[in-house]
C-alpha cells in the first residue's frame, strides 16, 4: 500500500450513472488485477474504495457508479484536479490457477476490475471467455474493450434489450477451466451455484479504512474470519461461506 | 527543539502520541507503512478471553466529520493473541505496549489480564469498560460506578502493572465513574470511548448499521472529549489519557492543556495510515509556534 497524489486526466460518462476516470500518478503498488484504491474526496470523512480497471505506465483507469454523494462529487471533478489515493489495496485475482480457458463473469459495476484481469490472462496466452451482465441496453459498457483483448464476449441484459435476455448464468458456455467473477451478491451466489469448476469471487462491503486496520468489513469463511479489504476482496470458491 | 517526553503511570514515553485500540490492530499492520517505534506506545486491539467475530456487517457508517462503528470487539481471543499476535508485534515494536482488554463479567476481565500479565512487553493495561455486563442486565460496566469499580478491583488483583480504565462518555456524569475507578485502585483513566450514535439509509429507510447503533468517533467528538478530559482531570489525582477526535498536533496540545498526560489517536489512522507519524513529526513546529518548550509542562495548563 502507498499513499500518493494523483492528477485527474479524464473524467467522462460511460453510461448515464457510470463514469470513467483516468489519473496519472505512481501505480507501482498495484500488483494484481482485482485490487482497489481508496480515494479521499474533499468534504467526505471516509475514503471511497474503487476497483482498478486498468493500469499502464503512470496511468490508472477507474470506472465507478454514482451511488451516493461521495461518488457524485467524484463525478463532478475536472481534469487537472488532484486526489489523494491509497493504492495497491486488497489481494487481487491470482491468474496462475486459471487453466487454459478461464471464464470471466461480471455484473454491472463489477465489470471494471475484470478488464485488467482479462488483459493479464490474454497476455498469458489463455483462451478467455467473458460474460457481462447488465439490466438493460443503455447500461452496457466495455463489451468492445474486452473484445479488443481477444476475449470471446457474451452480453446479457435482464430485459432483453441487448444481447442474450436473462442473467449471466443464462449464457454459461459448456467448457471452461476456471471462473473469475465480480458483481452484486445475488449474482455471485448464482454463479457459485451454477458453475462447475473452481474459481475466484470478488466481494464488496462497507469499509472503514480499506487496509485491514479497523475490522469494519470482516466476513466469515470456511478458513476463518477474513477482512474483505485486506484478505480479500477476492475469495476462492472453496472458502466462501454464504451468510443467511 | 522542545522536548516531547512525557510519563504515563511511571513509564517514560518519547512522546505522548498513542494510537488508540481498535484502530491500530496489533501494530504490525502499520509497520508495513512506517517504523512504528516513533510512537509513544500504542494500545493494541481489544482482547477478550474467548475469540470473537464481532457484530454482523455493515459495521461502518460515515458521518459528517466522523464515523460510526459496530465492530464488536473482533479478536482472536487472549491465548491466540499471546501465541500469534504478540510475537509479530514484538518484531516491529521495541517499547512497552498498552494491552487493551475487554470482558463481559468481572471474572472474564480478571482472567484475561492474568494470562497477559506475564508478557514482558506489556507496559500498561487499558481496560475497556464500555462492554455490556452479562450479569448486570447487559448495561455497560462503565455506566455504573459500582460495576466499574468491581472490574477495576478484579483486574488489580492479578497485575502489578499500571491499570488504566477506559471510560465511556455515555453517562450523565463521567467524573463519578472516574472517581470510583481511582478509589478502586486504577493507576489512570483514558477517555473518551465512542459516543453511541446511529444513521438511517434514506434509500432503504433502515439503519445503516446492521446492529442499529454503534460508536461515533472522529473530529466531530473532539469538543465533547476535551470537556470530559477537563472535568475528569479536575476530579481525580491519577493521570488522564485524552482521546476523541484528535487529528492534528494542535489537537494534541489542546487536549494536554485540558489535563491529559498523554493522548490516544484512533479514527485518524483509518483515513490516513501515517496520521500518528505525521502528528509526531509536526509537534515540534506546533510547540514552537505556541511557545512550548517542554510538552510535559503544559499538562493541565489551561486550569
Amino acid at each position: 500500500m502507498k499513499e500518493c497524489v494523483f492528477i485527474i486526466t479524464e473524467n467522462l460518462h460511460v453510461t448515464e450513472n457510470v463514469h470513467r476516470m483516468t489519473l496519472s500518478g505512481d501505480i507501482t503498488e498495484i500488483k494484481r488485477p482485482g485490487q482497489f484504491v481508496n480515494i479521499k474526496i474533499d468534504g467526505f470523512f471516509l475514503r471511497r474504495p474503487i476497483s482498478v480497471c486498468d493500469v499502464s505506465k503512470n496511468s490508472l483507469t477507474l470506472i465507478y457508479k454514482v451511488v451516493g454523494k461521495g461518488t457524485e462529487a467524484l463525478s463532478k471533478m475536472s481534469e487537472g484536479a488532484e486526489l489523494s489515493l491509497l493504492t495497491g489495496l486488497g489481494n487481487g485475482y491470482n491468474t496462475s490457477l486459471s487453466g487454459d480457458s478461464p471464464l470471466i463473469i461480471g455484473g454491472g459495476v463489477g465489470v471494471p476490475p475484470l478488464f485488467l484481469l482479462a488483459k493479464k490472462l490474454t497476455g498469458e496466452g489463455k483462451n478467455v471467455s467473458v460474460i457481462l451482465g447488465f439490466n438493460k441496453k443503455d447500461e452496457v459498457f466495455y463489451e468492445d474493450e474486452f473484445k479488443r483483448l481477444g476475449c470471446k464476449v457474451s452480453v446479457t441484459t435482464v430485459d432483453g434489450s441487448y444481447g442474450i435476455k436473462g442473467f449471466v448464468t443464462d449464457a454459461l458456455p459448456k467448457d471452461y477451466s476456471y471462473v473469475y467473477t465480480c458483481g452484486p451478491e445475488p449474482m455471485l451466489k448464482a454463479v457459485y451455484k451454477n458453475t462447475v469448476t473452481s474459481g475466484q469471487f470478488s466481494f464488496e462491503e462497507r469499509m472503514g479504512c480499506g487496509f485491514g486496520a479497523c475490522m469494519g468489513c470482516s466476513c466469515r469463511t470456511i478458513t476463518g474470519y477474513k477482512r474483505i479489504c485486506k484478505d480479500g476482496p477476492v475469495m476462492k470458491k472453496e472458502e466462501i461461506l454464504w451468510e443467511a | 527543539m522542545g522536548s516531547l517526553n512525557v510519563e504515563l503511570c511511571g513509564i517514560k514515553l518519547d512522546n505522548p502520541v498513542i494510537p488508540a485500540s481498535g484502530c491500530f490492530g496489533y501494530g504490525y499492520e502499520f509497520a508495513e507503512y512506517y517504523d512504528i517505534n516513533c510512537l509513544g506506545t500504542f494500545s493494541f486491539k481489544g482482547t477478550t478471553l474467548e475469540p470473537r467475530f464481532g457484530n454482523p456487517t455493515p459495521r461502518i457508517a460515515e458521518c459528517t466529520s466522523g464515523l460510526i462503528n459496530s465492530v464488536g470487539l473482533q479478536n482472536p481471543g487472549v491465548d491466540k493473541v499471546i501465541s500469534e499476535e504478540l510475537p509479530k508485534l514484538i518484531k516491529c515494536f521495541n517499547k512497552p505496549v498498552m494491552a487493551n482488554v475487554s470482558g463481559f463479567s468481572a471474572d472474564e476481565y480478571r482472567e484475561t489480564v492474568r494470562r497477559l500479565d506475564a508478557e514482558p512487553q506489556i507496559g500498561w493495561f487499558e481496560v475497556n469498560i464500555s462492554c455490556p455486563n452479562v450479569h448486570g442486565g447487559g448495561m455497560s460496566f462503565g455506566t455504573n460506578p459500582a460495576s466499574a469499580a468491581a472490574v477495576t478491583k478484579a483486574v488489580r488483583e492479578v497485575t502489578k502493572k499500571p491499570v488504566i480504565i477506559k471510560l465511556t462518555p455515555n453517562v450523565t456524569d463521567i467524573t463519578v465513574v472516574a472517581k470510583a475507578c481511582a478509589d478502586a485502585g486504577a493507576d489512570g483513566v483514558s477517555l473518551i470511548n465512542t459516543l453511541l450514535g446511529m444513521r438511517i439509509d434514506l434509500k432503504t429507510k433502515k439503519p445503516v448499521i446492521k446492529n442499529i447503533m454503534g460508536g461515533f468517533s472522529g473530529p466531530a467528538v473532539f469538543p465533547v472529549a476535551l470537556r470530559m478530559v477537563w472535568q475528569v482531570a479536575h476530579a481525580v489525582n491519577i493521570p488522564v489519557v485524552g482521546l476523541g477526535g484528535i487529528m492534528s498536533a494542535e489537537d494534541v496540545i489542546e487536549m494536554m492543556l485540558a489535563g491529559a498526560s498523554a493522548v490516544e489517536i484512533g479514527t485518524a489512522n483509518l483515513i490516513d495510515p501515517l496520521a500518528c507519524k505525521n502528528i509526531i513529526e509536526d509537534l515540534p513546529r506546533a510547540m514552537e509556534k505556541y511557545g512550548i518548550k517542554e510538552l510535559k509542562d503544559i499538562i493541565g495548563g489551561a486550569f
